[in-house]
């Protein structure tokens, strides 16, 4: 029993890592501020969780490393700005429900536009690729530079302001902490879908083979199934989420920039790193973790707010060099 | 001991980068040269009389740019040319010869060029201040390629990526950000040395037609280094060292196996590169007498020199040649070109944007997809199966 324990602190200890963080920033910050801020974190992290679920899934299944997921993000954020424009008559209105419904509908579009674009994108270009980690980091970037130009030469280069809509505008207060009730609803969409997407893994046959896919490729081919159909699937609905994600985070911000997609990337890439490249347990721990961080750092000090996730990069990949979570090698 | 050729060219390919040519063309034994210059060029020429032919054309053809080509315009696009030449050749010993990609690659361009910016504009004048700057670009860009490939080479090569990636973004932030040091967004103008300045007369009089001035003595300066430099790579990457990198590319387990510490070649390789690229970056402050965020740390740099690396041909030095010369050149040239074709389409509203000149990128993009799928091993590449 006793010499049980080191093992045990080494398999908890990841997860103990996000409540410790959450737990020391408390006095650092003071009780108004910290629920300010956690909730900040908790959304945030949810959001990027929507963004680099997608990426790790595809890359756990088909090793498949998309630098040009980024761009989905772009085409999300801007896709919801094309159908919350016309639907402006529904985000002034000082109705919950009608605010709700236009940002579900911007929502759809959003998933609807970017996994198509996915669709098409596996055809085209990761389909030539498979296998060959060079040329996929350089297409995929040849490609992220392509689709970001392209949305240029549509929605042209500057700036789109994305305002708020009107019921969600404004904060609560908790105490003496405020919480925007933008981010209870991001919070709450976000949740949803992370829960449903537990669900399909968990609970679904589909959700069994792109889980088997992950741990052992071969074998699921072996066994009769249809893997790049599935990864197919995988991939729209990776590039679906990553859209979601971007029109989340652009109404969050309330504006809407080409380079939306690229200061994400980072962030994704520096979660993927830190909760093991494939694994979607990780992936969301390590975003949430990104969030936190970003959010108590910003606080504390401003100027570090990127810094720190850099940082935390490299203090966790010292301590566990393949992440938090890392997959069983299968090459 | 090391590998032999044949273990190199037993080992699988990875699709890219077909190394075929470049591997068969190596020196049987390294230490008999042909010739003085085959000594030159470490026994590694071109390849084929074609390729021979064109690498010596572009060598004198830079041998007497200035002359050939007058005007300030033409000499700053030929030292442009030979920075990148130093910048995409000295990724090439990554990317081509070891196989990983590096995203950090303009961070050290931009850490060489800030060197000197800052030395010259914080009170070092003089070539002491160049010096100064250029050697501590290279101490720092040593220092941190040695750090991030120990923390990360030990992984599979995708992570390095990543990393890379990230860290960049890191620079950028950094070099906007810390204003009182690097002048942020608005960048750095500072004085060069005196013979460097356009004023400057080395003769007092035309030689050949031109006038010998800053730009022109600036210009020899980055060929001189550009060629010593080229000359060093190319012993590098035939040595038993580079040896050992393109067996690392071709199976890094299989060279881990034979007893080789595949981090510690990675990383010595990773740490050359760097300190390459941040010499070129002190000459490229030289040469704009300027340095900014955008002028050597932006990530549209970064896909600049992934594009030369790839239409040259990765793997073979020589591509680096080629690749720097056929894109900026198209980008000193292609923008006005895009202006033209822009104007007469203006009241087409999607079309004329996506000629507008501002919008080079997305056809750089385009290239570079259609290069990378249907010509991966490049110019050089090609030129050197043909023979």
């Amino acid at each position: 029993m006793n010499s049980d324990w080191p093992k045990k602190l080494q398999q908890w200890a990841p997860y103990a890592l996000t409540p410790l963080v959450v737990i020391a920033a408390l006095p650092a910050i003071g009780p108004g501020p910290w629920l300010t801020l956690t909730v900040a974190g908790l959304t945030m992290g949810i959001m990027l969780f929507m963004v680099a679920a997608g990426l790790t899934l595809i890359f756990g299944l088909m090793d498949v490393l998309n630098f040009a997921h980024a761009a989905f993000v772009a085409v999300g954020a801007y896709i919801a700005v094309s159908v919350l424009g016309p639907l402006a008559g529904w985000t002034n209105e000082t109705s919950l429900a009608l605010n709700i419904a236009a940002l579900l509908v911007a929502l759809v579009a959003a998933a609807i536009a970017s996994g198509s674009l996915g669709f098409v994108f596996e055809r085209v270009i990761i389909r030539q690729v498979y296998g060959a980690p060079l040329r996929q980091i350089l297409i995929t970037i040849g490609a992220l530079t392509v689709i970001e130009q392209l949305i240029i030469v549509i929605w042209g280069p500057q700036a789109i302001p994305l305002p708020k809509p009107a019921m969600l505008r404004g904060s609560v207060f908790v105490g003496s902490s405020s919480i925007e009730t933008y981010r209870l609803f991001a919070l709450f969409v976000g949740l949803a879908i992370a829960l449903a997407m537990h669900l399909f893994l968990t609970r679904t046959r589909l959700g069994l083979v792109v889980r088997a896919g992950v741990e052992d490729r071969e074998m699921i081919q072996a066994l009769g199934y249809h893997i790049r159909r599935v990864f197919i699937g995988v991939f729209m609905a990776g590039t679906a989420l990553a859209g979601v994600g971007g029109m989340m985070w652009a109404q969050y911000q309330a504006v809407v920039n080409s380079q939306i997609g690229d200061s994400m990337t980072i962030l994704v890439f520096i979660i993927l790193i830190i909760g093991g490249l494939g694994s979607v347990g990780g992936c969301f721990i390590g975003a949430i973790l990104v969030g936190l961080t970003t959010n108590y750092v910003g606080f504390l000090a401003p100027k570090l707010a990127l810094g720190s996730n850099i940082l935390l990069m490299a203090l966790i990949l010292l301590w566990r060099p393949r992440g938090l979570f890392p997959l069983a090698e299968h090459h | 001991m090391a590998p032999t050729n044949e273990a190199v060219q037993a080992a699988p390919h990875d699709a890219v980068a077909k190394p075929a040519a470049s591997v068969g063309s190596e020196p049987k034994t390294i230490h008999s040269h042909s010739s003085w210059l085959g000594w030159l060029v470490s026994d590694n020429p071109p390849g084929g009389a074609l390729l021979n032919a064109l690498m010596l054309i572009i060598l004198a053809a830079f041998l007497f740019a200035p002359f050939l080509f007058p005007g300030s315009k033409a000499v700053n696009v030929a030292s442009t040319i030979c920075i990148f030449i130093i910048l995409v050749a000295s990724y090439d010993l990554m990317l081509g010869f070891t196989g990983i990609v590096s995203f950090a690659h303009t961070m050290f361009f931009g850490i060489g060029a800030y060197g000197v910016a800052i030395a010259l504009a914080k009170g070092v004048a003089g070539w002491s201040g160049v010096f100064l700057g250029a050697l501590a670009g290279v101490v720092v860009s040593l220092l941190i390629a040695a750090v991030i490939g120990l923390l990360s080479l030990r992984l599979r090569a995708i992570f390095f990526s990543m990393i890379t990636l990230a860290i960049a973004a890191f620079a950028q932030i950094v070099a906007e950000q810390w204003r009182s040091l690097t002048g942020g967004e608005d960048g750095l103008t500072f004085t060069v040395p005196d013979i460097l300045t356009p004023g400057f007369r080395l003769v007092h009089d035309k030689v050949m037609g031109v006038l010998i001035n800053g730009p022109v003595i600036t210009y020899y300066i980055t060929f001189a280094v550009t060629l010593v430099l080229f000359l060093l790579m190319l012993r590098i990457v035939n040595s038993p060292f580079g040896l050992v990198l393109r067996a690392i590319r071709e199976n890094e387990f299989r060279v881990e196996a034979m007893g080789y510490r595949v981090v510690a070649y990675r990383t010595l390789i990773c740490m050359i590169s760097a300190a390459m690229a941040s010499l070129a970056g002190s000459l490229m402050a030289l040469v704009l007498r300027y340095n900014g965020p955008d002028a050597t740390l932006s990530f549209a740099q970064m896909l600049n020199i992934l594009l030369m690396v790839v239409i040259g041909g990765m793997g073979t030095l020589y591509g680096a040649v080629v690749g720097a010369i056929l894109v900026v050149l198209a980008q000193y040239y292609l923008k006005g070109a895009m202006g033209a074709m822009s104007d007469p389409m203006s009241g087409v509203p999607i079309v004329s944007a996506l000629f507008h000149p501002d919008r080079w990128l997305l056809w750089l993009g385009i290239i570079f997809i259609l290069i990378v799928t249907f010509l991966p091993q490049g110019i050089v590449g090609r030129l050197r199966r043909r023979r």
